[in-house]
């Protein structure tokens, strides 16, 4: 039974423009013990579905979705004061920036015991044993003195480990790691990451790490959900999804990896992700895909079945023999 | 290079984008009170400048024989003077009325050559050594230390009471403020890549900081050009109150309120009418200041 | 480069480069001193790139800031074109060398149009070309990186990520310079734009036979573009020497550390990664020795103790006990 279950995940922002439509009909499940990839380029919504799901986006946003559940409780009809509650105990949620999302003007040790404060019942001193177990736990050295250090007195790496000792504080079943390691160095990178999959297999929680790397999708997730203009145009088992791409979409992002070059000149996608005002009438990227034709650009695409990744394409590729294709 | 260029070539930049003036305006739009001191403020503007043809009288006429006529709503008023006269019999509406292109004319005066001034004064601070940086910023404390009035008093009691003087005096205490906030963002303008990038190019000194760096700076101070306005009116209404500014006959609204103290007991639309004519103004300026400020600052910008 | 001699001098040449800052001095105290580049010399031929790899701190910023004349070394040399650069004649140096930035929303001037970005280097340093001739020239360079001409006089912020960074080639290159600096050129794009700003300044160095200083953290980019790497640490060199020795054998601990800690596309080559203990130093107090010695997985105490220099074979690394 999936942890997190969301259906139908839609966000729109009222801009200078009109409304825009942030994430549309997006679909998660993560399972306790998963770790789930999520994938896109900038203006995917692959953040904002996260935000969406945590109830962290302005109040400006309107948020829709048919199914929005934890653990099979709605958190949809929740009253504020449980889901709060819920939030950030059972589901926690690291971000991009460590330095930022601190608050400089206490130690992080008063920023974790406060955290253990609101969702714990622990005394003064099982908290502060607490927070030196966490420290222990994210490879924090000499626990003692870095809990009464400020966050401008450690570096990246250091705060982003003090970022998920506090997500961890409370032994949570679900952990959003929002591109965590995108502002840090690739040594210390690979650290975060060792760590954050330690934990994850340690605690059996489930792990939606978003990000843009294909190398960190790679090294690090066992599914992985590709997101595009608002949309998931393609969810599958990480080594089937760089195997065999059924989207054009992620077959053309693997494509253009320098790495899986063959030759000097990259296989590109010419344009750019639609932005607000130019979202094509059918499937969102047959402006840029080589293989749309005219019901591409017409015709909003169906989801395929999980055999064919949940493509949401006409014509997806690669299709297994045994696979029943659907059309729109 | 063919096929890439040919591909993005026909990616089009869509068309319907707003552009910068229909965002600023959606944004501005967005705060009600500021559309409202928009619509007063172009309602003063237009008084300002139609005043001739708008006024029934002579703003100095001396009616001797309706001196102290109480507004036409009252006991006694008539439809000859509708805002009353005062104590020398003057026609309270077309003395308003006059009053509106001097309190302009102050305001524009004040606010071109205190942003003049200020703009390059913070711009050679922010681009000077640190010894001149230094020098000018302690001596910009210097005035900002003094009460405003008072060293505008000061400054106008050394200079002599006229209105010409009172606007160097009120600009001279403006000042400061945009000399701190133009090297403000100087500062943090330079740290930019695109001014690094002008550098690279060969840009110099004086190209870097009036075609680079300065346009980049300009929408703080618009915001505290349209605030400080409504400082520079009230200032020369003080002054004028005061004696200090510009000297009977002289419609202005501060002087007008002077002229009347004596008379506040016994006919209160002498005071009354100029005191809402400041309140108005400046009331509607500060609105609009403060909706320039939401729609100009991309700090306060909702995506 | 008509004869065999022009041919073979590099566009740039640098000697035990150096750039020191003077930071946090007080009246009572005495200020720290940041090494951001030391020791540092490499040499780039036209039509050829080298890369500089590093993490934060490395002092590859500071060496662009260096090469594109916008500071001056506090020692070492540096020649552009065989010409020895010194402040005095950096005015006229300047055309040869040019850069683009990581971040194509920073690097242009919002309130400048796409066709006065492209102008503004002409203007500057071609003050006797006339107007229609500089807008022809901008017109072709916008031409040549794959922007619309009629876009010529919109404003940056109506273009999107990936035609910025277009702009911004275009405008480096409108000097028609031997040396471009890329100072992270891609590292703020999206993957599907990635590959388009790839490919045009590939297409750029072969046309224009231009060499590049291609500045960047990511080693799969790296690996893609160059024909030379330096590896920094901490300000100074640790490995320099052509793409494939560096990445199929690597002499120093650290560059191998830094290949196997980037992730590869590549799920079913999960590989055991080197794992560096701790952090970076801060860059006031460079450890005396080897300064990767303290997160290095070999160092002895002569590491600790003596700085090792740049030097062996095939390629020179800053190792006692290098790898091969």
């Amino acid at each position: 039974m999936s942890l997190l279950k969301i259906r139908n995940l839609g966000v729109e922002f009222p801009t200078a423009g009109g409304p825009f439509k942030a994430v549309d009909g997006v679909d998660v499940d993560v399972a306790a013990g998963e770790i789930l990839a999520i994938v896109g380029e900038s203006g995917s919504g692959k953040s904002v579905s996260m935000l969406a799901t945590m109830g962290l986006l302005p109040w400006t946003a309107t948020v829709t979705a048919d199914e929005l559940s934890f653990d099979g409780r709605d958190l949809r009809r929740m009253p504020p004061r449980e889901r709060r509650n819920l939030i950030g105990a059972d589901l926690a949620m690291i971000f991009q920036e460590p330095m930022s999302s601190l608050n400089p003007c206490f130690t992080v040790g008063f920023q974790i015991r406060e955290a253990l404060r609101k969702h714990t019942d622990l005394t003064r001193e099982g908290r502060h044993k607490r927070c030196v177990e966490l420290f222990e736990m994210v490879g924090i050295p000499d626990p003692e003195r870095r809990l009464k250090a400020f966050p401008h007195q450690l570096s990246g790496g250091m705060n982003q480990r003090v970022m998920i000792a506090m997500a961890l504080s409370c032994r949570p079943r679900l952990l959003i790691a929002d591109e965590p390691t995108t502002a840090l160095d690739v040594t210390i990178q690979a650290q975060i990451l060792d760590l954050l999959t330690g934990l994850q297999k340690e605690t059996g929680m489930g792990l939606i790490l978003i990000t843009h790397d294909m190398g960190v999708v790679a090294e690090t997730a066992e599914r992985v959900a590709v997101q595009y203009a608002g949309q998931k145009v393609e969810d599958q088992p990480v080594g089937d999804l760089f195997d065999h791409p059924h989207h054009p979409y992620t077959a053309a992002l693997l494509a253009a990896l320098p790495e899986r070059a063959t030759e000097k000149r990259l296989p590109t996608i010419p344009g750019v992700v639609p932005g607000q005002h130019d979202r094509p009438a059918g499937c969102l990227f047959s402006p840029r895909c080589k293989f749309a034709d005219e019901r591409c650009h017409t015709v909003p695409p169906p989801v395929q079945p999980p055999a064919i990744g949940q493509a949401r394409c006409h014509y997806p590729l690669d299709v297994p023999a045994h696979a029943e294709q659907v059309s729109a | 290079m063919a096929d890439a260029s040919s591909q993005t070539g026909r990616t089009l930049i869509d068309a319907d984008r707003p552009g910068r003036l229909a965002e600023f305006w959606s944004y501005f739009r967005e705060n009600r009170g500021a559309v409202i001191g928009l619509y007063v403020f172009t309602a003063f503007l237009l008084t300002a400048i139609f005043a001739p043809l708008l006024a029934p009288y002579d703003p100095s006429q001396q009616f001797r024989e309706a001196t102290l006529q109480p507004p036409v709503w009252q006991d006694g008023g008539t439809w000859a003077f509708p805002l009353g006269t005062d104590a020398v019999g003057r026609d309270m509406l077309s003395r308003l009325i006059f009053g509106a292109r001097f309190s302009f004319f102050v305001g524009i005066v004040v606010v071109v050559v205190a942003a003049t001034g200020g703009i390059l004064i913070g711009l050679i601070a922010g681009f000077a050594p640190k010894w001149l940086d230094t020098l000018i910023m302690r001596l910009m404390d210097i005035i900002l230390a003094f009460p405003s009035l008072l060293l505008a008093l000061v400054l106008v009691a050394i200079l002599g009471p006229t209105l010409l003087n009172a606007m160097i005096a009120i600009a001279l205490v403006l000042q400061p403020h945009y000399v701190r906030l133009t090297r403000a963002s100087v500062l943090s303008e330079r740290a930019k890549d695109y001014v690094t990038s002008a550098r690279v190019a060969g840009a110099g000194r004086v190209r870097m900081m009036f075609v680079t760096v300065l346009p980049n700076c300009l929408s703080p101070i618009i915001v505290q050009a349209a605030l400080s306005f409504s400082t520079a009116i009230l200032d020369a209404a003080a002054l004028g109150f005061l004696g200090m500014g510009a000297q009977p006959p002289t419609p202005e609204w501060g002087t007008m309120l002077a002229d009347a103290r004596e008379f506040v007991l016994r006919a209160w639309w002498v005071v009354t009418f100029p005191g809402i004519a400041i309140l108005v103004t400046v009331l509607a300026i500060n609105l609009m200041g403060d909706g320039l400020r939401d729609a100009l600052d991309p700090k306060l910008k909702r995506s | 480069m008509s004869d065999a001699a022009t041919a073979a001098r590099p566009v740039i040449e640098a000697e035990n480069l150096a750039r020191r800052y003077e930071v946090g001095g007080g009246l009572f105290r005495e200020p720290g001193i940041v090494r951001a580049v030391e020791d540092t010399s490499f040499a780039v031929h036209a039509g050829k790139t080298l890369a500089v790899v590093g993490e934060s701190g490395c002092g590859k910023s500071t060496l662009a800031r260096l090469v594109t004349m916008i500071e001056a070394p506090s020692a070492g040399r540096f020649s552009i074109d065989g010409v020895e650069v010194t402040p005095e004649r950096w005015a006229e140096l300047r055309s040869d060398v040019q850069i683009v930035f990581q971040d194509p929303y920073g690097s242009l001037n919002l309130r400048q149009r796409v066709g006065a970005i492209l102008e503004e280097p002409l203007k500057i340093n071609r003050p006797r070309m006339k107007a229609a001739e500089r807008q022809e020239k901008g017109r072709e360079m916008m031409r040549l990186v794959g922007l619309r001409e009629e876009h010529y006089d919109r404003y940056p912020h109506m273009f999107s990520g990936g035609q910025r960074q277009r702009i911004a080639v275009a405008r480096a290159l409108m000097l028609e310079p031997k040396l471009l600096v890329l100072d992270e050129p891609v590292s703020a794009l999206d993957l599907s734009i990635q590959s388009q700003i790839l490919n045009l300044l590939n297409d750029l160095q072969q046309r224009m036979n231009l060499a590049y200083l291609f500045i960047s953290h990511d080693l799969s980019v790296v690996r893609h573009v160059a024909d030379d790497i330096l590896v920094m640490y901490l300000g100074r060199p640790v490995e320099f020497g052509p793409k494939s020795e560096i990445f199929d054998a690597p002499r120093h601990p650290y560059t191998k550390a830094l290949i196997s800690a980037t992730p590869s596309a590549d799920p079913s080559r999960r590989q055991e990664r080197i794992k560096l203990v701790g952090e970076l130093p801060s860059p006031l107090n460079v450890p005396p020795g080897c300064p990767f010695a303290p997160r290095c997985w070999k160092a002895e105490d002569t590491c600790r103790e003596n700085r090792p220099r740049m030097e062996g074979a095939p390629h020179p690394a800053a190792c006692f006990f290098p790898e091969a």
